[in-house]
């Protein structure tokens, strides 16, 4: 494991639960080994028919990491991550400009299969959406089914992985036939997790994943994104600094201006935005001293 | 001024107001309440009447045999029973699976020119008459084919059935949330893949719904198979051939000259009723346990 020193620094962050407890030796370390590029944005915009909602991102996501997108209501970060899987186009008239590589391949690219982007890059929304009319497993196992996995064996081993990998198992695995729609609201998000990444995809989009969540439910998601971070690189969009200084390795910063239209103010290591923001308007943010 | 004798001053104020509102709010309530018993009633009438009309006539005979020469008292009416049967199978056969595609293209894909053209013309189609439909399948099949056939009542009645299956359908696949398709695409999921296998399932129950209600409507049709299907006295299966249906049988006993005509058709009556009553009854308790779309 390349980042055992990011582990360790932000599960004592999160254990604790206070914004940065992290020292400067560890924020070094953390910054220093040069990681993979996961997801690199270049100039992305995206539109609304007419109306630019975000402009000029440029962003690398470093793999095996949590990157957290921070700003206030309508700065376009939701926006911004749904260009990263072609979601965004499922908008009416919605378009994208720029560029988003994925491990080195532009997904904008002519000729690419949205479908196949997505299932490399999963998503988990902010309300919990299991499908209604399936169980437990079958919510799972869903994403295999499209994919055409048709062994029931390899199904049911890879339904268990996700399970327990999104800490879901122990609570469920005697109600596997019950439907998604009957465990609470935390498990609920939990099982769409185990839904998404029961694709093995390399990147987890994660949208405000949290914010539909009592306190508890919410801790669990946020120990979950640190533990899924070992596999799989890590999006999250919140509106809670606190989550962000608590789950995520980097953090950037979004603010819309006067136009309305979206752009990355600021995006540096977590430690470093929330102690030394380079940018008066992310120290108005994280101060609260907005508007 | 203190918080406390400014919240009393604001609550003897409005007292007044607030009674008025109560006194509207329980006589609107009562109206409503009103309007939906009498809604209600006509159902109840007609049960009760059929019941006392209807329940006279009712014997295993009449379930299982064929009419006798006419006036001769006895004999039933298996032929229109195995008849009814028959074509509305057959219409639900043809309509559908066509109603359901239309329906669906329409949610799906229908939010275009095109989609406004095709729900315009299911609409207009919904209001026409059902005995202008009988017309038309007679011109279209019957005249060509010198034949009155069970297939083309089947068609008539499928064309019925097509507009209301197709609009409810609509109506149900626009109600699964966007988050659900949003589920789907997010893993991957094409969106032929994402309407059949997790859309359409999710609005299912609602679908049937619609279906049953569509079904009721053309078994109770006499209108558009007096020239298609014609009518038969005698029991038959072909579908290429004339054939009974209880809403005929009914048409034809209740104003022909014999009392145990007038009787029959009473207790045909209630059968159909009591049929279609029962198919929904077996539908809601399938489909009633499992998960409804929710908004």
């Amino acid at each position: 494991m390349p980042d055992t020193h990011v582990e360790s620094g932000t599960a004592a962050a999160s254990a604790i639960g206070v914004h940065i407890v992290r020292t400067e030796e560890e924020a070094a370390a953390s910054a220093a080994p040069a990681q993979r590029v996961a997801i690199r944005a270049e100039n992305v915009e995206a539109w609304y028919g007419p109306k630019l909602a975000v402009a000029g991102v440029n962003m690398e996501i470093r793999a095996n990491s949590v990157t957290a997108l921070i700003g206030p209501s309508g700065c376009g970060k939701s926006t911004l991550i749904r260009t990263f899987n072609r979601m965004h186009e499922f908008a009416p008239a919605a378009r994208v400009g720029g560029a988003v590589f994925l491990d080195g391949e532009n997904i904008y690219e002519r000729g690419i299969d949205p479908a196949r982007v997505r299932q490399r890059v999963g998503m988990v929304f902010q309300k919990p959406n299991p499908f209604p009319t399936m169980s437990i497993a079958e919510n799972v196992a869903a994403g295999l089914r499209f994919l055409g996995v048709r062994s029931k064996s390899e199904i049911n081993d890879r339904v268990e992985r996700a399970l327990k990998v999104s800490a879901l198992w122990e609570e469920v695995k005697n109600d596997l036939k019950k439907p998604g729609m009957a465990l609470s609201g935390g498990q609920q998000q939990r099982l769409c997790i185990a839904r998404a990444i029961a694709v093995e995809p390399e990147v987890v989009l994660m949208d405000e994943p949290c914010s539909a969540l009592d306190p508890i439910a919410t801790l669990k998601i946020e120990d979950l994104m640190r533990e899924l971070a070992v596999q799989y690189t890590i999006v999250v969009v919140t509106h809670n600094m606190q989550q962000a200084a608590r789950v995520s390795d980097r953090t950037a910063f979004m603010l819309a201006g006067e136009d309305h239209v979206g752009r990355l103010v600021e995006y540096r290591s977590t430690e470093e935005l929330f102690t030394r923001p380079q940018d008066k308007r992310t120290e108005d943010y994280i101060t609260g001293r907005f508007g | 001024m203190n918080p406390r004798s400014g919240a009393s001053q604001l609550f003897l104020a409005s007292e007044g107001l607030y009674r008025r509102r109560r006194l509207a709010n329980r006589v609107m309530t009562a109206v409503m309440g009103i309007a939906a018993a009498i809604a209600v009633i006509p159902l109840f009438l007609i049960l009760f009447y059929l019941l006392q009309k209807g329940l006279r006539g009712l014997s295993l005979d009449l379930l299982t045999q064929d009419p006798n020469r006419p006036g001769r008292p006895g004999g039933g009416v298996r032929n229109s029973i195995v008849g009814s049967g028959i074509m509305v199978g057959l219409a639900t056969a043809i309509g559908v699976p066509i109603a359901i595609g239309c329906g669906v293209f329409l949610a799906e894909f229908g939010q275009n020119r095109a989609g406004l053209v095709i729900r315009f013309l299911v609409d207009v189609m919904a209001g026409i008459p059902s005995i202008t439909v009988g017309l038309f399948i007679y011109g279209l099949i019957v005249l060509p084919q010198k034949q009155f056939t069970a297939f083309a009542g089947a068609v008539a009645l499928a064309i019925i059935l097509l507009p209301v299956v197709a609009r409810i359908t609509e109506e149900m696949v626009l109600l699964v949330p966007r988050s659900v398709r949003e589920a789907a695409y997010a893993l991957g999921a094409p969106r032929w893949k994402t309407t059949l296998r997790i859309v359409l399932p999710t609005a299912l129950p609602g679908i049937i719904t619609g279906v049953l209600l569509a079904v009721s409507r053309i078994a109770g049709e006499a209108a558009p198979l007096l020239f298609t299907a014609l009518g038969n006295q005698f029991n038959s299966t072909n579908v290429f051939h004339a054939m009974d249906a209880l809403p005929l049988r009914i048409f034809v006993y209740a104003v022909g000259p014999y009392d145990y005509w007038h009787e029959q058709a009473w207790a045909m009556s209630l059968l159909l009723v009591t049929i279609i009553l029962f198919i929904s009854l077996a539908v809601r308790a399938i489909f009633g346990s499992r998960v409804t779309v929710r908004q």
